[in-house]
């Protein structure tokens, strides 16, 4: 009986080590902090990918092993964890976490050390770095990808000037300082400019002075915690009747919480997006019915329209990649990636030299019609008309603001 | 400028507690702000069941008012009567409760803001074209109440009064029949008391996710120093030159400047006068 016993148990080990090691991928993703909330939905999506994979035989016959570290939407954590991720837990590929302040700090270490980086939801934050390994799974390029539509949108309007509202960090900036080239060079007057400290309370006051400036149009960039600030301050101060059009880059007005929670006060603003529903990808609508449903356990985002189906595909490319290729070379996969078109849940993604998206589709979005406190709207398309770009728009934009409010 | 006040309003009414704690008990309560953020989400929890946001953060310093007691209770077991260097030790002890009370609500509402509904909340006053929120006017009066209320009990009760005699002399206090220990509990339950209020404040002010306490930290220390330490009005007042100076700041330099501005006030004040504006 002993010896069965121990016979079983080499047997048991053997076929352990005949078990082919995990392909390791890490990450750091913000799962507390301003972006916290998109962070852990954007993970949700990642992991739903990794199980798929899982379920499907692996990756190159290897199972994959996902080693992820909460970041906490703090840039001074991300080059530590990933150091730990390359050097102690001995991961084979890395993708960077959502956001651009989070990502920006490990750019130079992923350039040093030669490694093929797939971007989250950052902006620009490879620009000046001309890292060749990089790819982004964000529908914007430049400044100009992101700003262009609003301002488009704004000229046909007939603005004439503009004010700038933007959060004092890297996204922002970048993004603002695009805009403002945009702007000038479509010859609208600048006649409010602000940057505001990240730990900024109360928006009242620069929503009293954008008021006093009478712009024809107001282009805010700014984080999830200070949208939603603005968006009540603009509710309770009111930008004034000159104002055509208001928003532009407001991250956080597409989490399905804050759309909830701000219901109606979202009415008239324009802001960006990844997708609204009424845009046709082929796989989306699975993978978003999927899910919801895991999305209700996690307690993420239930929607999740903005990045978890961009962060799936970062998993789709990855895969299409390393099965093109049978290699986990770095080199190899960056070249792959650079010469084919890949298929997602996105549609399909080319990349430019630099890493972005040859054809960047930034969508800008009207909220039109939203009552207060009712999520099912969300899922329908309407609530969200699309301005921009050409291809997906569904309606012209409702001028002044203050009439697409309702008031 | 009017925003400036209110806004100073505000921050006053977030520092009260921490002046308690820190500046009469010498306790280095860095997890006042994110019992307030705690408070925050109570409120959020009751107003789900119709509760009015300040009418939930007056019904809940009962409560807090037993966590305190329970904290420095510990506090004191664990850190305080072993020895000298109950100081650093403490700082890490709050900083571990900051921590957990912030995995805590993560755990259990994750990590989207929340908001809370009221009359108050989405609407201003007009006063000539001029438009001011309802929601910074609630949290200026609730503000006020709340610095008199701990002002006057401070100075006209006999625990008030012995409160304040701890922080002075403790040895006296003993002399006199009373057990420090448990008028400091006291006063630290009073101290997370009014966190409960502070917290339902936040919320009605903006959302709250459980990291914003990070956000409080150095200006509720910073209000409570330029006081001088213990000093209830002198809060008051601080939490107002800090708000009125940031809201100046930002209106002839820009808003980036008005953080840096506020905090230089506070580096120029203590080097003038280091025991703080109203400190003796």
């Amino acid at each position: 009986m002993r010896l069965a016993s121990f016979v079983l148990g080499l047997a048991f080990s053997a076929a352990a080590l005949a078990q082919p090691a995990p392909v390791k991928i890490g990450m750091s993703m913000p799962q507390t902090g301003s972006l916290g909330a998109g962070g852990k939905a954007a993970l949700l999506a990642l992991q739903m990918w990794v199980d798929d994979v899982n379920a499907k035989g692996g990756l190159l016959g290897r199972r994959i092993e996902f080693i992820v570290y909460d970041d906490q939407t703090n840039p001074a954590l991300t080059p530590g964890i990933y150091t730990k991720l390359l050097d102690v837990d001995k991961v084979d590929l890395i993708i960077a976490p959502y956001g651009t302040v989070p990502t920006a700090p490990i750019m130079p270490l992923v350039k040093q050390r030669g490694l093929l980086l797939m971007g989250n939801f950052s902006f620009q934050v490879n620009h000046t770095v001309k890292h060749d390994m990089w790819f982004n799974n964000s529908p914007w390029t430049d400044a100009s990808s992101w700003s262009d539509g609003f301002i488009h949108i704004g000229q046909k309007a007939g603005a004439k000037t503009i004010a700038f509202l933007a959060a004092d960090q890297e996204f922002a900036q970048n993004l603002a300082n695009g805009a403002r080239t945009l702007a000038k060079k479509a010859g609208l007057q600048t006649v409010y400019d602000q940057n505001y400290p990240p730990a900024t309370v109360d928006f009242s006051a620069m929503i009293r002075a954008i008021r006093a400036a009478r712009p024809d149009i107001v282009f805010v960039m700014s984080y999830p915690n200070d949208s939603v600030a603005i968006v009540r301050a603009i509710n309770e101060i009111g930008v004034g009747d000159s104002v055509k059009l208001f928003g532009g880059g407001m991250v956080g007005l597409q989490f399905t919480p804050n759309m909830v929670s701000l219901g109606s006060s979202l009415n008239g603003i324009v802001n960006y997006n990844s997708y609204v529903p009424g845009v046709k990808y082929p796989g989306i609508e699975d993978f978003l019915q999927r899910y919801a449903k895991r999305a209700l356990e996690a307690k993420v985002d239930p929607l999740g329209f903005y990045l978890p189906p961009f962060n799936y595909a970062i998993g789709q490319m990855l895969e299409q990649a390393i099965n093109a290729t049978k290699s986990l070379d770095h080199r190899k996969l960056a070249d792959y990636l650079h010469k084919h078109e890949m298929q997602t849940i996105v549609g399909p993604i080319r990349f430019g030299p630099d890493g972005e998206w040859a054809n960047p589709r930034v969508i800008h979005a009207q909220f039109r019609g939203v009552v207060d406190k009712d999520m099912e709207q969300f899922r329908h398309p309407g609530r969200q008309v699309i301005l921009w770009p050409e291809q997906y728009k569904i309606g012209e934009a409702i001028v002044p603001f203050e009439k697409a409010r309702g008031k | 400028m009017l925003f400036g006040i209110l806004v100073g309003c505000f921050y006053a009414a977030v520092s009260v507690g921490l002046s308690v704690a820190f500046g009469l008990l010498d306790v280095p309560h860095v997890a006042h702000p994110a019992l307030m953020v705690l408070g925050s989400y109570c409120t959020y929890l009751l107003g789900r069941y119709g509760w009015d946001p300040i009418v939930a953060g007056i019904a809940l310093t009962p409560l807090f008012f037993l966590l305190g007691v329970a904290i420095y209770r510990f506090y004191y077991e664990t850190f305080e009567k072993r020895g000298s260097d109950a100081g650093v030790r403490g700082l890490a002890f709050f900083f571990g409760l900051a921590f957990i009370i912030e995995v805590g609500l993560i755990l259990v509402f994750g990590v989207d803001q929340r908001m809370v509904e009221a009359d108050y909340i989405g609407k201003s006053l007009s006063l000539g074209g001029y438009r001011i929120p309802w929601r910074l006017l609630v949290a200026f009066g609730v503000a006020l109440l709340l610095t008199a209320a701990l002002t006057l009990y401070l100075s006209r009760t006999f625990t008030g009064r012995a409160i304040k005699a701890v922080a002075q002399d403790e040895p006296a206090l003993r002399l006199m029949g009373a057990n420090p220990v448990r008028i400091k509990q006291w006063a630290f339950g009073i101290a997370t008391a009014v966190t409960a209020l502070a917290g339902a404040m936040l919320i009605v002010v903006g959302p709250v996710e459980p990291s914003l306490d990070r956000v409080y930290i150095g200006r509720t220390f910073c209000v409570v120093v330029l006081a001088g330490l213990g000093s209830m009005t002198g809060t008051l007042l601080a939490g107002l030159i800090l708000g009125v100076s940031e809201s100046i700041v930002l209106t002839l330099f820009g808003a980036s400047w008005a953080p840096a501005v506020a905090f230089g006030l506070l580096l120029v004040v203590l080097g003038i006068r280091p025991q703080g504006l109203f400190g003796r």
